[in-house]
C-alpha cells in the first residue's frame, strides 16, 4: 500500500516505542488478518475473530481500530472521519492514536489516503484501488432485532432464509407508506449474505457496489470481521413496487453548493435559523478551494481567512 | 389408489431412559385428516415434532410426497430441504398462538412472511393476499396493521392460521389449536378450520386432548397412552364403540353437560 512520491513516513516519522507497531501485538494482528481475508474469501460473512481491550470504550470503534491496526504498514497514509467530518472527537483520537502508536503519516484528504477509517459514512470522492476503507460497526447482525438468538440467526444466513429482512421493510411501508429505514440499511452481497452496511446513510448505499477499494467491517465489541472484495455488486434490498431510494436533504450544500452530496443540518442560532453543509467536510473544502460557492459560503470563507 | 400423502413407519423416541413414542405408523392420504388423542405425557406432542421436523426421532421413517421427487423421507432430507417443506407445503398451528406469530410485526406482515420467504417481492401483491386471508379468517380489514398483541386469544389463532394457510400448504399439523379459547370461540373456530380443510383438500394431523375436536375434524383417530398407540380406527367408530380399556376410560371420562 505504497503511494508514490511518498516515503518520509520510512525516515521522518516515529511512533512511540513503548507501544509495539499500531498498538497491538503481532500475534493478534496475524490473527485479525486471517479473518479479515476469510471474510474477504467469503464476501459478506461475519467472520468471528477475538477482540482485544483497546484503549478506548467500545462504541468509539474499537472494531475498526483493531482491523486498521492490523492493516495498517509503516508506508500508508490514514484518515480518519466520524460522521463524514476529520475534526470530530471520534476521529481526532482515533487519528492521533495511529499517529503516536504506528506513526504513520495522516491526512485530511480522501485521495491521499491509503486507508480510510470511517464511522457512519463513505467518502463523496471516489475511492481508488489503492485504498482501504475500515469501517466501524456497532451491531453486525442484519437480523439482530427481527431474531433474537444468535444460533437461529447463523442458521437463517447459512440456509439463506431471508424473508424476515422483506418483513422489516413491509412493516416500514405498511406504517410509514415508505421504506422508512433511512440509515444500516440492509443489502445483499453478490446474491448471497445479506450484510449490514454499519449505520451508514442508506444515500452511501450505492457507493457499497462495484467500489474499487476494498472495503473492512470491525465491529470490537460483537467480535466480528466482514468484507467486501474490490468489485464487489451489493444491492440494497427493496420491493418491486417500493424500490430502493437513496435519499439526502433536498438542499445545495450552503457552502460549496454542491447538489449531490450528503447534507447535514446544522442548526446556527435559537431562533430558527439553519444550515445545510456538507457532511463530508474534505470534499466540501476541495470544493470552495476550486471556488465552488453556495447560498451562503462566500462570507464565511472570508471570515476565515 | 392413490399414493400417501404421508407414510409413517415405525417412529421411536426416546428421552434418554424414558419413552416417548414408540413405534408409531400410519398412512396419511390426501385430504384426510388424522386425529391424535390421549392424555398429558402419552407422547403425542412428541410424536407430532418428530412428523413436523422439529425432533429428531431415533428410529423410523416419514415419507412425505413431494411435489417435485414423490415420497421422501422428510428425516434424511438436507435442512435446508426440510426448513423449504415447513414453509411451503407444510403449516404447523401451535397451541399458543404466540408460539406462531411474530407479536411484534402487524397481522399483515405476520400473514406475509411466508410469501415473503418463499420469494414474494411485490408489496401491493403481498398485501392484498394478507387482506385477503385476514377476510377468510374473519378479522376485518382495517386491523391489517394492528400487531397481534392488540388481537383477543381467538383472534390470534386465527391469525396464526392465516399466516400458516397463505402458501398454500398440503399438509397441516395442529397442535391442540382449541386450547385455552372459551367454548364459543372454540366452536367458531372449529367452524372455520372445517371449512377450510374441506375447502381447500387440506391433509391434516391433529394433535388434542379434546374428543370434541376430533369428532368434528378428524376422518380417523389414533389413541395414545404412554408412547403406545393402543387404538387406531375411523373416528366414529373408535368413539362409539371403543375397544381398549384405555379409550373406554377416555370416551367415558368426557363430560355430559
Amino acid at each position: 500500500m505504497t503511494f508514490e512520491g511518498e516515503n518520509m513516513s520510512l525516515q521522518g516519522r516515529k511512533h512511540d516505542a513503548a507501544y509495539n507497531f499500531a498498538y497491538l501485538d503481532e500475534q493478534t494482528k496475524r490473527m485479525i488478518r486471517r479473518a479479515i481475508l476469510k471474510g474477504l474469501a467469503i464476501p459478506g460473512y461475519q467472520v468471528p475473530f477475538a477482540s482485544r481491550e483497546m484503549p478506548m470504550p467500545y462504541g468509539w470503534g474499537t472494531g475498526g481500530v483493531q482491523v486498521s491496526a492490523a492493516t495498517l504498514t509503516p508506508d500508508d497514509t490514514l484518515k480518519v472521519i466520524d460522521q463524514g467530518a476529520d475534526d470530530t472527537t471520534n476521529a481526532v483520537s482515533i487519528r492521533k492514536f495511529f499517529e503516536r502508536t504506528a506513526g504513520v503519516a495522516t491526512t485530511e484528504a480522501t485521495d491521499a489516503a491509503t486507508v480510510i477509517q470511517t464511522r457512519h459514512r463513505i467518502p463523496e470522492a471516489p475511492l481508488t484501488e489503492d485504498q482501504v476503507l475500515v469501517y466501524q460497526v456497532p451491531i453486525p447482525e442484519p437480523l439482530r432485532f427481527l431474531e433474537p438468538r444468535e444460533t437461529e440467526t447463523r442458521k437463517m444466513h447459512s440456509l439463506g432464509e431471508y424473508g424476515l429482512m422483506h418483513v422489516k421493510l413491509y412493516e416500514d411501508i405498511s406504517r410509514h407508506g415508505a421504506i422508512a429505514t433511512s440509515y444500516a440499511y440492509p443489502v445483499k452481497v453478490e446474491g448471497g449474505y445479506v450484510m449490514d452496511p454499519s449505520p451508514i446513510p442508506k444515500f452511501d448505499n450505492p457507493k457499497l457496489s462495484d467500489c474499487p477499494a476494498i472495503q473492512l467491517f470491525g465491529a470490537g465489541r460483537e467480535q466480528r470481521i466482514y468484507a467486501l472484495p474490490p468489485y464487489t455488486r451489493v444491492a440494497s434490498l427493496d420491493f418491486e413496487d417500493h424500490p430502493f431510494e437513496p435519499s439526502k436533504a433536498d438542499h445545495p450544500c450552503d457552502l460549496c453548493g454542491s447538489q449531490g452530496s450528503y447534507l447535514d443540518e446544522v442548526i446556527t442560532d435559537d431562533r430558527g435559523g439553519r444550515i445545510f453543509v456538507c457532511s463530508d467536510t474534505d470534499y466540501c473544502r476541495t470544493r470552495r478551494e476550486a471556488g465552488h460557492t453556495g447560498p451562503q459560503g462566500a462570507p464565511d470563507a472570508e471570515a476565515r481567512s | 389408489m392413490t399414493t400417501p400423502l404421508l407414510q409413517v413407519r415405525g417412529i421411536t423416541k426416546f428421552y434418554g431412559a424414558r419413552t416417548g413414542c414408540r413405534d408409531v405408523g400410519f398412512d396419511l392420504h390426501p385430504g384426510e385428516v388424522m386425529g391424535i388423542v390421549g392424555e398429558s405425557g402419552s407422547g403425542k406432542s412428541t410424536l407430532l415434532g418428530c412428523l413436523a421436523g422439529q425432533l429428531a426421532p431415533d428410529a423410523g421413517e416419514v415419507l412425505f410426497d413431494t411435489r417435485e421427487a414423490g415420497p421422501r423421507d422428510t428425516l434424511t432430507m438436507t435442512e435446508p430441504e426440510r426448513r423449504m417443506l415447513a414453509r411451503t407445503d407444510w403449516a404447523f398451528v401451535h397451541q399458543q398462538a404466540r408460539d406462531g406469530l411474530r407479536m411484534g410485526v402487524s397481522a399483515g406482515g405476520n400473514v406475509g412472511e411466508r410469501l415473503m420467504a418463499v420469494g414474494a417481492r411485490h408489496y401491493g401483491d403481498i398485501r392484498a393476499q394478507a387482506v385477503d386471508w385476514l377476510g377468510r379468517v374473519e378479522i376485518p380489514d382495517d386491523r391489517v396493521d394492528d400487531r397481534p398483541t392488540a388481537f383477543s386469544g381467538g383472534m390470534q389463532q386465527r391469525l396464526q392460521i392465516a399466516r400458516n394457510l397463505v402458501t398454500g400448504p398440503r399438509l397441516v399439523f395442529m397442535d391442540e389449536p382449541t386450547g385455552g379459547l372459551d367454548v364459543s370461540v372454540q366452536a367458531r373456530l372449529l367452524d372455520l378450520l372445517r371449512g377450510l380443510v374441506r375447502e381447500m383438500g387440506l391433509s391434516a394431523v391433529i394433535v388434542t386432548h379434546d374428543l370434541a375436536v376430533v369428532r368434528l375434524l378428524a376422518d380417523r383417530l389414533m389413541v395414545m397412552k404412554d408412547g403406545n398407540v393402543v387404538e387406531a380406527g375411523l373416528t366414529d367408530q373408535v368413539l362409539d364403540d371403543p375397544q381398549h380399556g384405555y379409550t373406554q376410560l377416555l370416551v367415558s371420562s368426557v363430560l355430559q353437560v
